[in-house]
């Protein structure tokens, strides 16, 4: 590795070639102010908060300062930066004035406040008010997806645009008119619910404000909870417990399955369940029909289900593959059709009196509640889908003290999660708990290494080769839509035979989500969300002492009273689903 | 200005389909060639509607919103046709301190078409335009290439008269 020599503010420091200056300042234990720069994604000195002054060596001597913008400027050999004179905090705060210059400045009741890159460099430049007052630009909010825009709040960064467009590969989003009239919106001024967009929220989360947001289901919850006639259960997905702990302060890769239980509960809901036991149930079923396709030749390959992000993607992008696509139902979606077939049968309750939650890491789920075929008593199989962000902020307003809470265990029926069903939340893991299963049923014996190293890790793509007694299942797996993109086109082109395909919309799977808690620019650039927020699940697996789903005694249990055996009659009409060929919008 | 966009029905014809398919083949793998294929497409059609900028994203493989986002960037593309009556005000310096702004308001509230605009009925397209270098008649304005000059907002009546 090429290394240079740089001097910021006086002290000498060795920096890889190639690093930009705010690269070298960071390794330097110095934060440079950034508002559209966003590590690998949006690197396009828009912003110009990143200003320092540098000097660099023309030949053997000094060249004079100027002011750079250091996310986007190469570092020189001998090369002197300056990150904080007068001049440069003056330049900054300036900057910070114009952008509220055309800013509606309505942190009170902003959802991002308190979690706000614009407010966070204000309080620290000392901005609350611009001498730039003029006209502003009032936009109507988009409100009729499940993701939301209000570009009253917009800085014009251009993080989501590069995040739907380069990571996502979907590019529903961009910078239309010009000038003072720039706004970011859809083709022919078109609503987000009116466009290809699959909600998979990675907008939201690169957001650096408060100008993109989920739809807030949280008071309708709090509404189920206060009707005595209703029964409201709650069921968090693999990813809630290992996300949670960062709205209340708590490092990334925190797991607090335990309090977050407890604090559910403190909340009123009637029943605290897992998710890990529906994804247990998915895998039962998806293996069983992969079996199934594998020996009857049917389509294949196979492509997993429980993305909901994913299959808008496949119906809007690839109809061609909708056939591919498992008919299992999502983890959530499975959970409240056996909550509201199974056990409202078992309790004697009409399904209409329940109301299901669920606590997801998504926002896509908030679009899939409300998907056709996905009904099995009747009535909507899940009421609300609420994201771990507003999980956090309904503890945070039923003033519950989370960091104080005790561990409670999920409540019973619903409380056996299995190793497999944990590590659903990350990429490869789906796959991992797929052939767990799926390789037993093939050779017929139990399996003595139960890890499948090649399917884990971040990387967008990842293809392996097994061989199960006479059988090779050559599979791959995908996140972020980008990739899933970049591997179909492979399957289309005939470069990849594969029999089995896990796709996920977001990059990193559900740990990565849309709708997780919110990490600024800064904590993104050094360090890897996807795999830190994973371990947490890999630990849950390693550690628990059931890691097959086909060893959960709840999942067994439905079996023998409700469904009979996996994929039966009774299992597709409560557990299985159909899709929409879409096309382009 | 933020651009309007149109209210006048699509009429595209085959013939004019089958010249856009040629631009863009021509264009295949070239890149940087939406402007290109853009300025074509505009010379075919005479602006770049929805169904144009769709075509287009459909066989190059460029999402619809960037190229919205391009064409509703350049003022010289344009979201909306010349109606039968393209009647142009020009707001360079010397018209508009003659008052040409107020001339041009009117004549979008007498037809009741927005500026930069054109009526749904295709008839009517009013929009401003820069120095038509005719300022001895400022204020100026143009149907179809006919120039009226000198104009006051009471004569924007009797203009509008003779284009029924």
């Amino acid at each position: 590795m090429d290394m240079i020599k740089v001097i910021i503010n006086g002290k000498e420091y060795s920096v890889e070639k190639g690093s930009t200056v705010l690269e070298a300042a960071k390794q330097a234990n110095i934060d440079i102010p950034t508002l559209c720069y966003l590590k690998d994604i949006n690197e396009i000195g828009a912003c110009r908060l990143c200003l320092v002054e540098v000097a660099e060596m023309r030949g053997p001597a000094l060249g004079p300062w100027r002011m750079v913008t250091s996310c986007v400027y190469p570092c020189t050999d001998g090369m002197q930066i300056k990150t904080n004179t007068p001049k440069i905090i003056a330049s900054r705060k300036m900057n910070l004035e114009l952008l509220l210059s055309n800013h509606d400045q309505k942190c009170l009741s902003c959802v991002r406040s308190t979690n706000c890159e614009l407010q966070t460099l204000c309080r620290e430049y000392g901005v609350d008010q611009s001498r730039f007052a003029g006209e502003k630009t009032h936009y109507a909010i988009d409100d009729k997806s499940p993701i939301i825009r209000d570009n009253n709040k917009c800085v014009l960064c251009r993080r989501c645009v590069a995040t739907c467009a380069k990571v996502q590969g979907i590019g529903v989003i961009g910078a239309n008119n010009r000038g003072f009239d720039t706004y970011i919106g859809s083709q022919f001024e078109a609503r987000l619910a009116d466009t290809s967009c699959i909600n998979c929220g990675q907008c939201i989360v690169s957001c650096p404000v408060g100008a993109l947001y989920e739809r807030d289901d949280t008071d309708k919850v709090f509404a189920a909870i206060a009707d005595p006639d209703k029964h409201v259960v709650i069921c968090t997905a693999p990813s809630v417990r290992a996300q949670i702990g960062e709205c209340f302060g708590y490092e990334p890769g925190t797991d607090a399955e335990g309090k977050m239980v407890t604090a559910l509960k403190a909340l009123g809901f009637d029943g605290v369940y897992d998710m890990n036991l529906t994804a247990d149930l998915t895998i039962v079923e998806e293996a069983t029909e992969l079996i199934g396709r594998i020996q009857n030749k049917g389509v294949l390959p196979m492509i997993t289900s429980c993305s909901p992000g994913w299959i808008k993607f496949c119906e809007h992008y690839f109809p061609e593959f909708t056939e591919n696509l498992s008919t299992c139902k999502s983890p959530q979606q499975m959970f409240g059709a056996v909550v509201k077939t199974y056990y409202a049968q078992k309790m004697g309750w009409d399904p209409k009196d329940i109301c299901m939650v669920s606590a997801i890491p998504c926002t896509a789920k908030k679009f899939e509640v409300g998907r056709p075929d996905q009904s099995a008593a009747g009535v909507p199989d899940v009421d609300y889908a609420i994201t771990t962000r507003e999980v956090g902020r309904m503890i945070q307003k039923a003033g519950i003290d989370f960091k104080n809470l005790p561990d409670t265990a999920f409540d019973d029926p619903f409380d056996i999660g299995s190793g497999a069903g944990a590590i659903f939340g990350a990429t490869g893991g789906v796959m991992e708990a797929a052939l767990r299963y799926a390789a037993e049923i093939i050779l017929g014996k139990k399996l003595e290494k139960l890890e499948f190293p090649e399917v884990r890790g971040t990387e967008g793509i990842k293809t392996a080769s097994y061989k199960l007694g006479d059988l090779t299942v050559n599979v791959a797996v995908a996140s972020s839509t980008g990739k899933a993109r970049e591997l179909l086109n492979k399957v289309k082109n005939g470069e990849l035979d594969v029999q089995f395909i896990e796709i996920m919309a977001c990059p990193g799977g559900c740990v990565n989500g849309g709708g997780q808690p919110i990490q600024p620019a800064k904590v993104r650039m050094s360090k890897d969300l996807r795999a830190i927020r994973a371990a947490v699940l890999y630990k849950d697996d390693a550690e628990s002492e059931l890691r097959k789903s086909q060893d959960n005694l709840a999942v067994q249990k439905l079996y023998d009273e409700f469904f009979g055996k996996p994929n039966s009659h009774k299992a597709h009409e409560v557990l299985h689903t159909s899709y929409i060929k879409r096309g382009l919008y | 200005m933020k651009k309007k966009l149109t209210t006048v029905e699509f009429h595209g014809t085959k013939e004019q389909e089958e010249k856009l398919l040629a631009v863009i083949a021509k264009h295949e793998g070239e890149k940087g060639a939406m402007m290109p294929i853009l300025q074509e497409a505009q010379e075919i059609y005479g602006y770049l509607p929805i169904e144009v900028q769709k075509i287009i994203a459909a066989k190059t493989g460029v999402s619809v919103e960037e190229i919205f986002g391009v064409a509703s960037f350049y003022s010289q593309f344009k979201l909306n046709p010349d109606g039968k009556y393209a009647i142009s005000v020009c707001l360079g310096t010397a018209c508009y301190v003659k008052g040409s702004g107020d001339v041009l308001d009117e004549i979008s509230k007498q037809l009741n078409v927005p500026i930069g605009s054109t009526s749904a009925d295709g008839k009517y397209s009013v929009e401003a335009t820069r120095c038509l270098g005719a300022c001895g008649l400022a204020p100026v304005m143009t149907v179809n290439g006919e120039v009226y000059g000198k104009l006051e907002k009471k004569d924007v009546k009797d203009i509008l008269a003779k284009y029924v």
